[in-house]
């Protein structure tokens, strides 16, 4: 049912964990299944130097937030923000259909975590 | 790599000796049975002996087996037959929310077709109450359908008890007794049931063979007209391989049913009481009352597909009824009329045993099972506990 890209991300995760000095964080819930994907962002000069997450869901929620987790880093904001669900889909060589959404997660909590990081700098 | 099958309630693989026994019908005796020479009246006899073999597996006459093509055949046929023969009387039907798709799905066709359909509330456990089934029955009730036992949870209901109700109304009851026939003890008499549906892949028969006891004089309407086979109450060449075949591996199950209990219970047992000391891991459905091969927790912070994957990867072949590993992603709705809430029922894993599965099996899940769990809590932002979120203390058993 899965490719192979996301068998190798989901049983050998990259960059799970929390992150004490994390510069943003953003949490997203699955509205369809109840999910939580949580990403923790490192910003220096406006780039994106390390990234790490923890999520609760399915075999590909875990791989993507691996592959997110991997494809942010060294980007700066606006490229990271640029990354689209499909992009990350693509990059873990397809999702099943019913599986889209969990993509969805993926981009929409680093969406948030750039977001909180935005935020921290304004105060 | 070692395969280690704990899914029989998806199915059971066919017994050696089953499947001996339905070869020459593949073969040499491939005849219809509404023929009048050889080759007919040698199917049709195959068909009326495991007809008698099917019976004594649950203690009924021959000529109230009705042959389906499975346990879901039986499950439409025995709602549907029952609500339209006995429209004038009433259209109100009474369903249990323990129920599998093939009851609730025909439920919701009835409702389309003006019925009124209650669904009976579970407890914790997925015990429906006799209590509440009284409370339920209107002057309208036509029939009364719940489960014998949960292929999701493993409990099996008090059905004698509630056909007791039931029967102070003389109210017509089906039972779906597709998860325990061959499985545990199965006594129509005994239950006091009118209807009762039984699948053969269940019990170590092939699939394609089920088939639906109904009480001598019950009317029912037949879900497929043509010609006369099953004595008109179900058209259809029969699928003879099948059907002999049900009839040996409900020939093998009446013989060894106390030894297969006695076999599976011991390993079940094991799993729930290594398995239920590990940190929030809760059994689902009832400890006592329960399938002899039957394992159910849910693990609370992680997720059942995830778990399912990992497992499939160290050979261990298992289901889950959590959102994401249903193509729909929903949860399964019996572990949520049970009370579990959405986020622990995510975490549900089901390990269903049979009689291929060794002590030493069950040695290697036990080893290869809490690394899963521990791998994927590492992953998890919950593991240090849900915030405000439903835990799963309040909901299920931990023993
Ligand atoms: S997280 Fe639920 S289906 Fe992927």
């Amino acid at each position: 049912m899965y490719s192979e890209k996301v068998m190798d991300h989901f049983t050998n995760p990259r960059n799970v964990g929390d992150m004490e000095d994390a510069d943003g964080v953003g949490i997203e819930g699955n509205p369809t299944c109840g999910d939580t994907m949580k990403i923790s962002i490192k910003v220096v000069d406006n780039r994106i130097v390390d990234a790490k997450f923890k999520t609760f869901g399915c075999g590909s929620a875990i791989a993507v937030s691996s592959m997110v987790t991997e494809m942010v880093k060294g980007k700066t904001l606006e490229e990271a923000l640029a990354i689209s669900k499909e992009a990350v889909a693509d990059a873990l060589g397809g999702l099943p259909p019913q599986k889209m959404h969990c993509s969805n997660l993926g981009a929409d909590a680093l969406k948030k975590a750039i977001e909180d990081y935005k935020s921290r700098q304004k105060k | 790599m070692k395969k280690y099958y704990f899914d029989h309630v998806a199915t059971n693989p066919l017994h050696p000796d089953v499947l001996e026994a339905m070869m020459p019908y593949f073969k040499e005796e491939f005849g219809n049975p509404l023929s009048i020479y050889e080759y007919g009246s040698k199917a049709k006899n195959a068909i009326e002996e495991a007809r008698e073999k099917v019976a004594a597996l649950i203690n009924s006459k021959p000529a109230e087996i009705i042959f389906t093509a499975n346990g879901a055949e039986a499950n439409n046929f025995a709602l549907r037959g029952i609500a339209l023969a006995k429209q004038n009387e009433g259209k109100h039907i009474i369903v249990s929310r323990m129920e599998h798709h093939s009851i609730l799905n025909s439920a919701r066709f009835l409702e389309k077709s003006g019925f009124v359909v209650t669904y009976l509330p579970v407890d914790k456990k997925g015990f429906v109450s006799p209590d509440a089934v009284r409370k339920a029955i209107t002057k309208e009730t036509v029939l009364i359908s719940v489960t014998h036992g949960s292929s999701e949870v493993g409990t099996i209901e008090p059905l004698k008890e509630i056909v007791k109700v039931a029967k102070e109304k003389k109210i017509i009851v089906h039972t779906d007794a597709v998860a325990t026939t061959g499985n545990i003890p199965v006594d129509v008499k005994d239950l006091g049931v009118d209807l009762l549906s039984i699948a053969a892949h269940q019990f170590y028969g092939p699939k394609g063979a089920g088939a639906l006891y109904v009480k001598q004089g019950m009317r029912i309407v037949p879900l497929i007209y043509g010609g006369i086979q099953e004595s008109g109450r179900r058209a259809g060449t029969e699928n003879v391989p099948a059907i002999v075949g049900m009839g040996k591996a409900a020939e093998m199950a009446k013989a060894e049913l106390q030894m297969r209990m006695d076999y599976l219970k011991p390993l079940r047992d094991r799993i729930i009481n290594t398995l239920t000391e590990e940190k929030n891991v809760f059994l689902t459905g009832d400890r006592e009352n329960r399938l002899p091969g039957h394992v159910s927790f849910c693990v609370e912070f992680i997720e059942g597909e995830a778990m399912l994957l990992l497992l499939a990867a160290k050979g261990i072949f298992s289901a889950s009824g959590s959102a994401c590993s249903s193509k729909a992603l929903k949860a399964s709705p019996v572990l949520l009329a049970m009370g579990v809430p959405a986020g622990l029922a995510q975490g549900s894993i089901v390990f269903s045993l049979g009689m291929g599965n060794t002590s030493e099996d069950i040695d290697y899940l036990l080893k290869e099972f809490p690394a899963v769990i521990s791998r994927l809590r590492e992953i998890s932002p919950f593991a240090q506990g849900w915030g405000d979120k439903d835990g799963g203390e309040s909901c299920t058993v931990k023993k």
